[in-house]
């Protein structure tokens, strides 16, 4: 690098080799950002293209079947209904719950950072993990069987952590000043977090709850651990029933060596891609809403 | 209260591994789980080398990281130091979706579309079942992963050392590789770190497209099975209760939580030791 003397030419060749050397770089980087961009709208044609013809209202009011021609999706679309409803029931609650505690009313204390470091690495733990839990802890210690029930409660466990770090962030976000404002007229703790705080913070929190369902939606390997049935062919009535889920449908076909029964998996995947752009895109309304209004 | 309930998963998680781990070394040998080089539970005679499963892991795990560590350095570069503001808020939505798809999808890609059009074009006598094409989509699928953390990381180098720099006449590539990336170190090793862990851990990509064969190869044109494929395929079968089958689910998913552990620590370390205060 230390070059003492230059000559205007040579200082010339060297800035211009480092500004081709430089844009040369831009160019590495733009192409290696595209590379996500690209693969996503390759995988989007192709699932498109791949099941496009099977898609009708008959695949999704029909129940599957041996035969590619009558199969559908009714009972993992109810099932992934159901699992999903009472996975909202018990995560939600329990996750703010757990966020409202930590950010409002915990000490500062060296067993509370533990929880929080805890709370971390279980956001890191392989889903599979989960489902180990959930088959010798809800399928066979508490004796609930391959139901709705166990699902739920695996799945709720697995996003827990993400809807409280979400809630945390979102808590974080609300600023001293109205919690102050609040004790000074006279308010309670847990009027001031009621009243003020959570009003103020549902948005994010909301936001967090929305990806977290959306994560769960499409996880498929803690579900087939517990055992979640690849070929029911009725709606849950009860939350001790049997079911499946699209994303187990869509593994069953996709194991099948039939062609037809892959293209199957294809239509699977296009109503279970919507289903998540729709929440995703919730999801991003709300917190630009929520950005708006913090700004203004 | 609420939040003892994830103490409560932890404790579960172990105390489950554990209990079951411990009843499956009662039959099988601790020496033999980790120096045999067969896994074959359902033939007699029963090997139980977890190495075939460690291996098959780990030649997955390695080929995405192969894709997505550079790659996603690269994003994260693009983002941080180039990307002007709109093109940064289209392309940040267009990752979060990549990594919102559910696994089971990249799956079936990997199968469907990767393995017959890439992977069998490079090399015509690949197996059906092949790691390389469970490995370049898991690449993808975690290049997001590495990308968002890392950007984070660059963008917390304050813009003084960057201004600093370009006074002295470097170039944005100078600027970029010689002091925002080596500032910014810390968060990109770790965001390396649990991009591997996630890549350890996985499970549907491989179920569907690197194959059921529990095999000791560095071929990635062979199928292998991982960790996570076993414990998924072995629990599609019927596997009675108590089994040593049953047994082997719990002590795989045991060596599968531990590694996967022992990195997410490792990264939460290298984040608080070695970050740069500004």
């Amino acid at each position: 690098m230390a070059v003492a003397i230059t000559t205007p030419a040579a200082y010339k060749r060297r800035t211009s080799g480092m500004k081709k050397r430089s844009s040369a770089f831009y160019g590495l980087t733009l192409m290696a950002t595209l590379v996500g961009v690209v693969f996503l709208v390759v995988l989007m044609v192709d699932v498109v293209r791949d099941g496009w013809r099977w898609l009708d209202w008959d695949f999704i009011t029909s129940f599957p079947s041996r035969r590619p021609v009558d199969a559908g999706i009714k009972s993992a679309l109810f099932g992934t209904l159901w699992l999903m409803g009472f996975t909202a029931l018990i995560a939600f609650p329990l996750g703010v719950g757990a966020a409202i505690y930590l950010q409002e009313y915990a000490p500062k204390h060296w067993a509370i950072s533990l929880i929080k470091l805890n709370i971390t690495n279980l956001a890191g733990v392989p889903s599979i993990v989960y489902g180990i839990l959930g088959l010798a802890v809800f399928v066979r210690g508490m004796e609930m069987g391959r139901s709705v029930m166990a699902g739920a409660l695996t799945m709720s466990l697995l996003i827990l952590p993400i809807i409280i770090i979400a809630a945390q962030e979102a808590l974080k976000a609300v600023p001293d000043s109205l919690r102050q404002a609040s004790y000074a007229l006279g308010a309670t703790r847990w009027q001031t977090t009621w009243n003020v705080v959570l009003p103020q913070a549902l948005p994010g929190v909301l936001t967090g709850n929305i990806l977290a369902l959306s994560r769960a939606i499409g996880e498929t390997a803690p579900l087939i651990v517990i055992g979640a049935l690849t070929f029911i062919a009725f709606t849950p009535t009860s939350p001790l029933d049997q079911f499946t889920v699209l994303p187990i449908q869509t593994f069953n076909w996709v194991s099948r060596p039939q062609a037809d029964f892959q293209s199957l998996a294809a239509a699977a995947i296009i109503v279970l891609l919507v289903i998540l752009l729709t929440m995703n895109a919730g999801a991003i309304i709300l917190r630009n809403k929520f950005q708006r209004r913090s700004e203004g | 209260m609420c939040a003892l309930v994830s103490v409560g998963t932890t404790l579960g998680i172990i105390v489950v591994l554990m209990t079951e781990t411990f009843s499956f070394f009662k039959t099988v040998p601790f020496w033999d789980f980790i120096s045999d080089t067969q896994w074959a539970p359902k033939f007699q005679p029963q090997h139980f080398g977890i190495l075939p499963l460690v291996s098959g892991t780990l030649l997955v795990a390695l080929g995405a990281c192969v894709v997505a560590l550079p790659v996603g350095l690269a994003t994260a570069i693009f983002m941080s130091e180039y990307a002007p503001d709109r093109l940064r808020r289209t392309l940040k939505p267009i990752l979060e979706i990549l990594a919102g798809i559910p696994t089971v999808v990249y799956g079936y890609f990997a199968l469907t579309f990767i393995t017959p059009n890439i992977v069998r074009q490079l090399n015509p006598d690949a197996a059906i079942f092949n790691a390389f094409s469970a490995a370049l989509v898991m690449g993808i699928m975690i290049i997001p992963m590495v990308a968002s953390l890392s950007e984070d990381a660059m963008v917390a180098v304050p813009r003084s050392l960057r201004d600093g720099a370009y006074a002295l006449g470097g170039s944005k590539l100078q600027v970029s590789l010689r002091i925002v990336v080596p500032a910014a170190l810390s968060g990109i090793i770790a965001s390396f770190i649990l991009a591997a862990s996630r890549a350890i851990g996985e499970t549907m990509i491989v179920t569907i497209a690197a194959g059921a064969v529990p095999n000791l190869t560095a071929n990635p044109f062979e199928g292998v099975q991982t960790m996570t494929a076993y414990i998924a395929q072995t629990s599609l079968g019927d596997t009675p209760h108590g089994s040593i089958e049953f047994m082997t689910i719990f002590a795989v998913g045991m060596t599968l939580f531990v590694m996967t552990f022992i990195l997410n620590i490792i990264a939460d370390l290298v984040v608080r030791r070695y970050r740069e205060e500004y």
